[in-house]
């Protein structure tokens, strides 16, 4: 069983602070961590190795210091690890991402499944685990909380999988051919610390760096020509407003709360 | 190779650019000097410089422009347990507005089955023209043939707008719309709007939780895809006097096939609502110190009609099942009243829900970071608190 991780690095979102005076983000000083939702997708796809045997790679595109993210997932213990970085990748949306995973997916000779975070800490789209199911003409379930089965021989070729997807409203079943797209959500499981001989082995790799060369990439799809979408602003978000701390015995605040809420309150019901 | 250009002659030194670098890429030398490995090109810097001495590199036409007219604004009519979900309608609501503002038409798109009593709410909740595809094969929502069945009606009618909610149907559905249509999509909008010069729709949405803002555009590609926070827009005043067209397209068999099949559903059993879909949320942390204690806060739901929340430290010690979680590795959450209990306010729990209309923190730390977001803060043991509260909303019910 071949799998693929994909995972990216985010800015640590605990170390993230805002500036009071000028309500922007302190960047100064932020570590670079993988992804936390990818964690859970890698942690899964070394349980499934442990469970049906196979083979797992980590696939990231960033820059050049996105290596030591991978060297993070070396270190749970994948088997291996592959770096997209180019500034040619600059300047890519959730399209242009998706097509470029997508490149080295194949370049990397497909997957019996992919695994994928249920979105990225930093921008929160949820969207390149999909785009790539899509680019590569695959399968997906999203919001995966549990692989139920794998089954190599079901219904021949490439087999089966079934799994729980997490609604809004309840969680459904679903069973898929392989290969598949899944993303998963943290309540799969809880992912491993790194090991010792993890770090030392992870130190030593050798991680393979592909550009858009080495992809055969269309230069019109990729980076900033290949994104449909254009950032044209960024801003801070307006401050709430002052709060009302209440006052008093805890009957008189209790007292205090139901008279401001009642209209709320009465609309809602 | 594409970069930033920083103007040594207007540059002042002044540092705006630096800090409003949301990814640590400019530093100031002599003049701003930008680490293009870090820079993702975003454009913070270019709006932030007083003296415009920071020009971003123009992109080229993504996708060849074609003398195909795009127009119409188009909703998905996403459909939950049987019924139209209450997204679709606030997106009707928006939807309605810049389809007027463009002069266009508000088209519902409705692919299901045995979808006759689907139709009449979404005339009546503003949709001009309703555009069904009926087929067994999409009874339920499956990615595949919703995918492809979507992707067909795009191509046939060249909508220039196209909103879904950001459901977990709308996020899983919506990216593979978007590759196959070669379409730019913008996730969890909390804003839309038309700029009156380019007639493009301006996207804006939350990042690095909710941390900041951005305004995203699609300079070329059609349609303009985005996905849009439930609970964010309005929707009309329903007007059963509404008249809309309806038109049934076919699609060919072969765009039903699926590969990723549902095989069993669980409704989530639950004596309290869904905390996306809540008006009214009630959320308890590490403050509520037991499980048992969940039970205060589930009584002061039920005499609300409100969802019960959680934070990670309450899930994480068992007291709340997942699913129950807010915060940003949980669900994000506008309710127009929030009331947390026994949170300190940790900044990834407010990603998840301090864009709520009204916020109450009950904490018994004075200092606890969620009394800077909340609207009205009490200091106190809120397990001693919370069935005072109880009691004192039910009295005032009674009164009215």
């Amino acid at each position: 069983m071949r799998m693929i991780v994909c995972i990216k690095q985010v800015p640590d979102t605990a170390d993230v602070k805002i500036d009071p005076r000028t309500n922007t983000l302190v960047r100064e000083g932020v570590r670079s961590v993988v992804n936390p939702f990818d964690l859970y997708a890698v942690e899964e796809a070394l349980r499934l190795r442990e469970r049906i045997g196979g083979q797992v790679t980590a696939l990231t595109m960033g820059p050049p210091q996105a290596d030591q993210a991978l060297r993070d997932v070396l270190a749970m213990g994948v088997d291996d690890a592959v770096l997209l970085s180019d500034r040619a990748f600059a300047g890519s949306d959730t399209w242009a991402t998706s097509y470029t995973l997508a490149l080295a997916i194949r370049k990397l000779g497909g997957a019996d499944i992919l695994l994928f975070g249920k979105q990225a800490a930093d921008g929160d789209t949820a969207q390149v685990g999909p785009g790539v199911a899509t680019q590569l003409d695959l399968p997906q379930i999203t919001y995966v909380r549990r692989v139920v089965s794998v089954d190599q021989a079901a219904n021949a070729p490439g087999g089966a999988l079934v799994a729980e997807r997490l609604l809004d409203n309840g969680h459904e079943t679903i069973r898929t051919s392989l290969p598949c797209v899944l993303t998963v959500v943290k309540e799969i499981n809880e992912p491993r610390f790194q090991s010792l001989t993890g770090l030392r082995r992870a130190r030593k790799a050798v991680i393979r760096r592909w550009g858009a060369k080495e992809l055969e990439a269309d230069p019109k799809r990729i980076g900033l020509d290949g994104s449909p979408t254009r950032v044209v602003r960024i801003f801070p978000p307006k401050l709430r407003s002052g709060g009302v701390m209440l006052q008093g015995s805890p009957d008189a605040m209790v007292a205090e709360l139901v008279g401001k809420l009642k209209d709320l309150v009465g609309k809602a019901s | 190779m594409k970069q930033l250009t920083i103007s040594e002659k207007l540059c002042t030194s002044c540092g705006a650019c630096v800090s409003a670098c949301p990814f640590g890429a400019l530093r100031m030398e002599s003049v701003a000097v930008v680490d293009c490995n870090l820079c993702t090109l975003c454009g913070a810097c270019v709006d932030a410089c007083p003296v415009s001495a920071i020009t971003r590199p123009e992109s080229a036409a993504a996708v060849p422009v074609t003398d195909v007219i795009w127009r119409d604004v188009w909703v998905f009519a996403e459909v939950e347990d049987g019924h139209i979900h209450p997204v679709v309608l606030e997106l009707l609501g928006e939807g309605r507005r810049l389809a007027d503002q463009l002069g266009e038409r508000l088209v519902a798109v409705l692919p299901g089955h045995e979808t006759q009593r689907l139709v009449a709410p979404l005339v009546v909740g503003g949709a001009d023209h309703v555009l069904v595809v009926d087929r067994p094969e999409l009874a339920c929502f499956q990615d595949e043939p919703y995918t492809a069945v979507l992707t067909e009606l795009i191509r046939r009618h060249h909508p220039a707008i196209v909103l879904c909610g950001a459901t977990t149907v709308g996020r899983s559905l919506i990216p593979r719309v978007a590759i196959l249509a070669n379409a730019g999509l913008t996730a969890d909008c909390t804003a839309l709007a038309i700029d009156p010069k380019t007639r493009r729709l301006l996207q804006t949405r939350p990042a690095f939780g909710g941390n900041i803002y951005a305004t995203i555009e699609c300079p070329v590609s059609r349609p303009q895809m985005a996905t849009v926070r439930p609970k964010v827009m309005k929707p009309l005043a329903a007007d059963p006097a509404r008249k809309g067209e309806v038109r049934l397209d076919q699609v060919a068999d072969a765009l039903l096939a699926a590969r990723a099949v549902r095989i069993g559903y669980t409704a989530e059993v639950s004596n309290t609502a869904n905390i996306a879909e809540a008006d009214i949320i009630v959320a308890g942390g590490r403050g509520l110190l037991k499980a048992e204690n969940f039970r205060l806060l589930e009584d002061l739901a039920r005499e609300l009609g409100a969802a019960v929340g959680a934070s990670r430290a309450a899930v994480d010690a068992g007291w709340m099942p997942y699913s129950h979680q807010i915060g940003q590795t949980g669900k994000t959450v506008c309710p127009r009243l929030y009331i947390a209990c026994g949170i300190s306010g940790q900044i990834q729990h407010l990603a998840g829900m301090s864009s709520s209309d009204v916020i109450v923190a009950i904490n018994k730390d004075a200092t606890a970071p969620i009394f800077k977001t909340a609207t009205y803060g009490i200091v106190g043991d809120v397990v001693a608190l919370l069935p005072k509260l109880t009691e004192a909303f039910r009295a005032a019910k009674q009164r009215a």
